[in-house]
């Protein structure tokens, strides 16, 4: 092949080097202009859907409802009654309280099937995590009815307990109770508890295990001191997945607590709905996200705690 | 039994479905003995050091530890630790915590704890490095720590698998000088794992060479490598040339034999008994070879040949040396000297002559 013909053949529209565009050579140069560019898409739609938003939220807590409009001028109006009037408290304490039961529920029932995965199942693993988020294929609306359908007073636990003769009546407190909605919370959110604690379980390496073992440790011993602490991150993050949506959910609470069971959500979204205070419900949205902040935030410092003690 | 075996592992078999890793196995290793287990991946040498840790146990067969039998013991009460291969350092503590992992047993107050941890970082020339955590310490470091966490509790057996394999080639002569030093300071058994040779020649009182689940021949390291038994021993540790022959004749431990390439030489049994005719092999080391550039006075002890390629390596220089009748090249080295310059250039012929112990003969392949 002579000289003139490898020439020809290199592509017209490859540009000589040298000749590169002031973007890729400001993409190539600095790492952090590239990290930039990567999650511009992302930060663009977080700063317009959840930024944006949320600052709406937090100017109308400070407006108050007179009527059916709303007076613009600031004003802790909404936060002085929300904290004075029981109610509110009640609720934002009984939310906290029963989401708080789902999630620890959904976490340490969820442990030990994401343990038997990550560790005892040897093939087809993706089987296994596909079966145990099976039935979120189906809708959280038809998940919670079919609850109501399995704790309803004619329910398949009622006559189940009836044909055994366990009990003559229906029980009436499986629906329309605070146990009712925690129930279904724990199962509806149990996938989120799972993954990342498979995940972390997953990741732990078996020589670990073998050296707390070689060190002396019983099974007992070294799931304390090894595995436990190896996968607090996935059993972190699978609290805070699940305690935080759960806080503030309504539809379950609509559906199945009853009076009993209604929880803070039940409240905003009547602010928002029937009652048309948005003002004051803004103020209650940015309450409960104030507690569950602290509540997170004291509950990572606890687990970091509580690491450091057991190993 | 023997009487002063320390670990006695008795006709061990290990399956795993139908694979077998380990096949009837035997082995003694006495007290204090640095024995290495020694072969190419696959080859159960793996599988043998975890049965003596107790994570897998024997198919059939036995082994005793200090005389107990070990089939009914669980890992976390063996006598022994071990050195993992990519030495289990535990993340989420730091270096102090890791060392002192083993010791919650004893029962000691913290202050003797750290004490011992103490004095384990001198042992292992880290001090002060006792709040540093995993992730913050090379590869060097990790390995001792690794080292340090299972000597602290004294075990009779320290079993390591492949502890040096992911240091570099300088780390790894370092630690391997201080790993011999370590062994003769505490006195413990050492039961190591290696696939690299010239580790285990370095380090070893004893090697038993490995190869698809079976021991090979269990030597010292001047034994395996002055008088291997097979032809894969022979190549497995270091290099070596092999010739074809055929036994001419028998007198008690001499013998004359015919040599493909060296011609009718006269060489001595090892021990073993030969009989006329019979196929043999002769190798010999590529450092047992003497070249000169004219013919040595015993013309029965010499071919002449021509250097076909040479490599000169600084102390030594290796030559390939064409011999008439023979395919492949002779390996030969020698030490380097005003002389071995002229050999390299392959102008002139030049003559290989050896002595009759630096023979090996083997059995046919």
């Amino acid at each position: 092949m002579s000289e003139q013909s490898i020439h020809t053949s290199v592509p017209a529209e490859l540009a000589p080097p040298g000749k590169v565009g002031r973007l890729s050579r400001l993409m190539h140069r600095s790492e952090r202009a590239r990290g930039y560019g990567l999650i511009a898409p992302a930060l663009t739609f977080m700063l317009c859907a959840i930024l944006l938003p949320f600052a709406i939220l937090v100017v109308m807590s400070f407006w108050t409802a007179t009527g059916f409009d709303f007076d613009t001028s600031f004003s802790l109006e909404n936060y002085k009654q929300a904290l004075e009037r029981p109610i509110y408290a009640a609720l934002l304490e009984r939310s906290l309280w029963m989401s708080g039961i789902a999630t620890v529920a959904a976490v340490v029932l969820c442990y030990p099937m994401a343990y038997f995965v990550a560790f005892h199942v040897h093939r087809h693993k993706m089987f296994w995590i596909i079966l145990m988020t099976l039935p979120f294929w189906t809708s959280y609306l038809l998940r919670v009815f079919a609850w109501k359908v399995v704790l309803g007073y004619e329910g398949v636990i009622n006559s189940f307990l009836i044909s055994v003769g366990l009990i003559e009546e229906p029980l009436e407190v499986l629906l329309y109770s605070q146990s009712a909605v925690i129930i279904t919370l724990a199962h509806a959110w149990a996938a989120f508890a799972i993954l990342p604690m498979y995940v972390s379980l997953e990741k732990i390496d078996r020589s670990l295990l073998e050296a707390a073992t070689d060190l002396g440790d019983g099974p007992v011993m070294r799931f304390l001191r090894v595995t436990l602490p190896l996968s607090l991150p996935g059993v972190i993050s699978a609290s805070l997945l699940i305690f935080i949506p759960t806080t503030g959910d309504y539809i379950t609470p609509a559906l199945l607590g009853g009076p009993d069971g209604a929880m803070i959500g039940n409240l905003i979204q009547k602010m928002f709905g029937p009652i048309n205070n948005w003002p004051m419900g803004a103020t209650l949205s940015i309450l409960l996200m104030l507690c569950i902040s602290v509540i997170c935030v004291l509950f990572i410092l606890l687990t970091l705690f509580v690491r450091r003690r057991i190993s | 039994m023997t009487e002063d075996a320390y670990i006695s592992i008795r006709n061990v078999d290990k399956y795993f479905g139908k694979f077998q890793a380990v096949d009837d196995v035997t082995i003694d290793i006495g007290q204090g003995e640095f024995f290495s287990l020694l072969g190419s991946s696959g080859c159960g040498k793996t599988t043998l050091l975890r049965m003596l840790a107790g994570f897998e146990n024997p198919t059939h067969g036995e082994i005793y530890i200090d005389g107990q039998p070990m089939s009914d013991v669980p890992p976390h009460h063996r006598p022994v630790n071990m050195v993992f291969q990519n030495y289990a350092i535990f993340p989420h503590l730091n270096v102090r915590d890791n060392i002192a992992y083993g010791l919650r047993k004893h029962k000691l107050p913290k202050a003797k704890r750290y004490e011992m941890v103490d004095e384990m970082l001198d042992l292992i020339k880290l001090p002060d490095y006792g709040d540093r955590r995993a992730n913050e310490l090379s590869g060097g470091q990790r390995q001792r720590i690794a080292l340090a966490r299972a000597l602290i509790l004294r075990p009779k057996v320290l079993l390591l698998d492949e502890p040096l394999g992911a240091l570099d080639k300088q780390l790894r002569e370092q630690m391997q000088l201080e790993l011999r030093q370590l062994q003769r300071t505490v006195g413990i058994t050492f039961v190591f794992v290696t696939h690299d040779q010239e580790e285990a020649l370095t380090l070893s009182d004893r090697i038993a060479v490995m190869s698809e689940g079976r021991v090979l021949q269990l030597d010292t390291p001047s034994g395996l490598y002055e008088r291997p038994h097979s032809r894969q021993v022979a190549s497995f540790i270091g290099t070596m040339n092999f010739f074809e022959a055929s036994v001419k004749g028998v007198q008690g431990e001499k013998v004359d034999i015919s040599v493909r390439g060296l011609g009718d030489i006269a060489a001595r049994t090892t021990g073993q008994s030969l009989a006329e005719g019979e196929k043999v092999q002769v190798a010999v080391r590529p450092e047992k070879f003497v070249l000169t550039a004219d013919q040595p006075g015993t013309p029965s002890s010499s071919v002449p040949g021509i250097v076909e390629t040479s490599a000169y390596l600084g102390e030594r220089s290796h030559f390939f040396i064409r011999l008439e009748g023979l395919d492949q090249t002779v390996a030969v080295s020698a030490q380097n000297s005003a002389g071995t310059q002229a050999f390299g250039d392959g102008s002139k012929p030049v003559w290989l002559s050896w002595t009759e112990d630096s023979l090996v003969l083997l059995p046919p392949e």
